[in-house]
């Protein structure tokens, strides 16, 4: 047993150098390091798949793609960018920042951490080598309904069926890994009230996760069985119901959308703060809405599906509890806003973002509250209104809330401050291009254009051009952001522990860069 | 033997095994689904190899959690593990039983929502009266489904057969598992080995009655997966459930070959009771099966 023992102190004090080090690792500063960058090489990936249908449809009519393939990248867009891009840039911060923000040493679950991590690469190669079958990748949109993605699905839905049960063992896996760390490595002294807000909010977002990417699992399982082994749950022939599909895929899907958002909550929560050089107003109602928005969750998933023909009692119930969100979701707005109030606030680029978020998001809530109103949605129900709303949740909402964190904790991860005139400048040339692409599509979709299609009426073509222009803008900002950040990476500015005047918090009594294990004894809190 | 400082932070050391588990997941998968679409016929998919690349994923698995749990058991062994990860493991153990009933529930869902919806409606009920009068005029909605709208007929499984008797052998093995963690904490060492010995003799029993009831249901009953709703939902649920008694069993045998290898203390039983509590969840969820799969 002594060998054992001398090994594994060999490991502890020593930084591992090479390939195997990211291969094999089972530090949470590494496994952090590879989730952000693998979310960002999906990113470029999805985003590229966002202008091959911008391209497309910059004109009326079908210039570059088929429509077929239209579809594809349609479906493919969506699941990289939700599966790829947004959940791991959040776990890559989660590994990074929760055990340094509650003073422990690490995940309470390294190895485990590990195996979470390097499923994903193998997940979207199988998703993405879809794209080289016979038939196509899948073309049935993010969502596979049944039964465009049962009967009627090419033959690499089954590849997509695996690179999803692949994906939500990598998600459960991870969520069990952040539990577990919150519950039970907080430093002595750091009570759950005390703990910080992106903490909270991870804490509930994996909580999200392991109830609902289960369900997801379930859902294509049924999908796989139907497809080859002649069972009938999406088929009414056999007394199944395509329509049941849909309940199913939402019941994950709602809470999905809540995983990706809270994250970013909770990163707001710690900018806002920081910037305005107060605390944040209202901790404990931020704590608790938070986890009233989760748990409300899970009984609003049926307002994606208002035009199906559900009965009316399924209707008004679904719409009623998703309006009672906008009421959490309201208090913690008015939070950010009042922790502002008064507050000697500065505008350097992470507190740009936040603020961004702030506004930018509500824009999303309020479109949501318009589609949360079951009459109403008849009109918008799978229009471009749809799109505008859910990329302004996710694009200004869920990936400004990670650039937010990126441009903050990137002095703490790298040890060298980033070039602020330039983050200024991707910041302003962002905000400017995510509006032109994304604001034009409410008037799209409110005239009446329907998503995921590649030709449309030429009384769209103007909204579409401009919304076309704008994405190939946001497109390049990427480029400077990715530049920003090797730049710091590679920067020659040091930055001090505390990097930000007014930061609080474990985090920011470490050096920075933060050493290779973090707190080797538990610090203090009071 | 060690000198871990028990106020100090423990960090295991970097592990092979994580990355070679996900090698072995996308071997398999891979395997995998290529051996669905060559095995069956919805899919142009020509070729043998499916099965053999995903043997191939599999074998990785099985010799990725082998040398993962030999290397964790050593440690356990060593000493090197406090309290605190003790506990990091039962947390972890208990989060993972959490995400196994929610991967239940989707299925129970599929159940519930076919039995009280689907074929309500597909019999004209709530506002599908169209849908009943132009499609399938001569459904009658019931359960068990025996005749599917397309005409589809089988016949459902009673409950007073096998499944009775199966649900005895479940609740007898949960409570020779109990007896058997007691025999653990009281250190009476061959009462362990024996009433876990008989807990996983138990759960074999199970299974051969489950392997000859599918049978039956094939070759007398033709009941199948291709059975309409009640098919679907019966197989997928019990053969799930099965899946999981499958890995219990095995998990249960391990820990058996452990303790007559002298493994595990009165106070210091981890892996035991991770096995039971799983033990205990198959057996809660057999429960939920005999209810609502066969008796109601």
């Amino acid at each position: 047993m002594s060998a054992v023992i001398e090994e594994h102190h060999d490991h502890h004090d020593h930084k591992p150098t090479g390939l195997t080090r990211w291969l094999f690792t089972t530090n949470h500063k590494d496994i952090g390091t590879l989730y952000l960058w693998f979310s960002f090489a999906m990113f470029v990936i999805g985003g590229l798949f966002a202008m091959v249908i911008r391209l497309e449809l910059f004109q009326p009519g079908l210039q570059f793609v088929e429509p077929e393939f239209f579809n594809q990248m349609t479906t493919l867009h969506g699941l990289v960018m939700v599966f790829g891009a947004v959940m791991p840039a959040t776990v890559g911060l989660a590994n990074w920042m929760i055990p340094i923000m509650i003073g422990a040493p690490d995940m309470a679950l390294p190895r485990m951490n590990n195996w979470s991590f390097w499923i994903l690469p193998f997940a979207f190669t199988l998703l993405l080598s879809s794209l080289f079958m016979e038939g196509g990748a899948p073309n049935f949109g993010w969502t596979f309904y049944a039964p465009l993605s049962t009967t009627f699905g090419p033959p690499s839905t089954d590849f997509f069926i695996f690179g999803v049960h692949l994906m939500g063992i990598s998600s459960i896996m991870g969520s069990i890994n952040v539990i577990v760390t919150v519950f039970n490595m907080r430093a002595p002294g750091m009570t759950l009230m005390k703990m910080p807000m992106f903490v909270w909010t991870w804490l509930i977002t994996a909580f999200l996760l392991i109830m609902v990417m289960p369900v997801l699992a379930g859902a294509v399982t049924m999908m796989l069985t139907d497809r080859h082994f002649g069972t009938s749950f999406f088929d009414a022939a056999g007394g199944g119901d395509p329509v049941m599909f849909q309940h199913i895929f939402w019941f994950f899907g709602h809470p999905e959308v809540y995983i990706m958002i809270l994250p970013a909550f909770g990163i707001a929560s710690q900018i806002i703060p920081t910037f305005s050089r107060k605390p944040l107003f209202g901790y404990a109602s931020m704590v608790y809405a938070t986890a009233a928005i989760a748990l409300l969750s899970f009984v609003v998933w049926a307002h994606h599906m208002f035009t199906v023909g559900m009965p009316l009692a399924g209707e008004l119930f679904f719409m009623f509890a998703t309006l009672l969100i906008a009421v959490p979701t309201g208090v913690k707005v008015f939070n950010w806003v009042a922790t502002m109030w008064k507050g000697s606030i500065t505008f350097e680029t992470p507190m740009l973002y936040a603020l961004a978020f702030v506004i930018l998001f509500t824009i999303g809530g309020f479109s949501g509250v318009m589609l949360a109103m079951t009459p109403v949605d008849f009109q918008y129900h799978d229009t471009y209104f749809v799109v505008a709303h859910f990329h302004y949740v996710l694009f200004p909402g869920a990936i400004f809330g990670t650039m937010a964190a990126v441009y903050y904790w990137l002095p703490k991860w790298t040890g060298n401050l980033y070039n602020e005139r330039w983050a200024k400048i991707q910041f302003w040339l962002q905000i400017f291009f995510v509006n032109l692409t994304f604001f034009p599509m409410h008037f799209s979709g409110l005239a009446g254009m329907p998503r995921r299609i590649p030709d449309y009426n030429l009384a769209f073509a103007d909204f579409n051009m401009i919304s076309s222009i704008g994405a190939f803008g946001l497109a390049l900002t990427q480029i400077i952001f990715i530049a920003v950040v090797i730049g710091c990476i590679r920067g020659k500015r040091k930055a001090t522990a505390q990097v930000w005047e007014g930061a609080q918090g474990l985090e920011w009594t470490l050096p920075s860069p933060a050493p290779y294990h973090s707190f080797t004894t538990p610090p203090k809190v009071d | 033997m060690s000198e871990h400082n028990p106020n100090s932070y423990y960090v295991p050391a970097s592990s092979r095994w994580p990355f070679i588990g996900a090698i072995g997941l996308f071997v398999t998968v891979y395997g995998a689904a290529n051996f669905i679409q060559q095995s069956t016929d919805a899919v142009a998919n020509d070729g043998q190899y499916g099965a053999w690349i995903m043997f191939a994923g599999i074998a990785i698995l099985i010799w990725q959690m082998f040398s993962w749990w030999r290397d964790v058991i050593r440690e356990s062994m060593g000493g090197l593990y406090s309290p605190q990860m003790d506990r990091s493991f039962r947390f972890g153990m208990m989060w993972f039983i959490t995400s196994e009933v929610m991967f239940f529930a989707a299925f129970f869902g599929a159940l519930f929502y076919a039995r009280v919806l689907a074929i309500e409606w597909l019999g004209g009920g709530s506002n599908n009266a169209m849908t009943h009068d132009l499609l399938w005029p001569d459904f009658i909605p019931e359960w068990p489904l025996e005749r599917t709208p397309d005409g589809t007929t089988t016949n459902a499984m009673p409950a007073w057969g096998i499944p009775l008797i199966n649900t005895a052998i479940l609740l007898t093995s949960s409570w020779t598992l109990t007896l058997a963690h007691h025999a653990l904490k009281d250190g009476h060492r061959s009462k362990l080995n024996g009433w876990l010995a008989v807990t996983v003799l138990l759960g074999a029993i199970f299974l051969g009655f489950q392997g000859y009831e599918y049978y039956h249901a094939y070759v007398d009953m033709g009941l199948t997966m291709g059975s309409g709703i009640y098919g679907s939902t019966f197989f997928l649920l019990t053969g799930f459930h099965g899946m999981h008694v499958t890995i219990g069993t095995i998990f249960l045998a391990i820990l058996l070959v452990r303790t007559l290898k002298g493994h595990f203390t009165a106070e210091n039983h981890f892996a035991f009771e991770a096995g039971a509590w799983y033990w205990h969840f198959v057996d809660v969820v057999w429960l939920f099966l005999f209810v609502f799969v066969y008796l109601l």
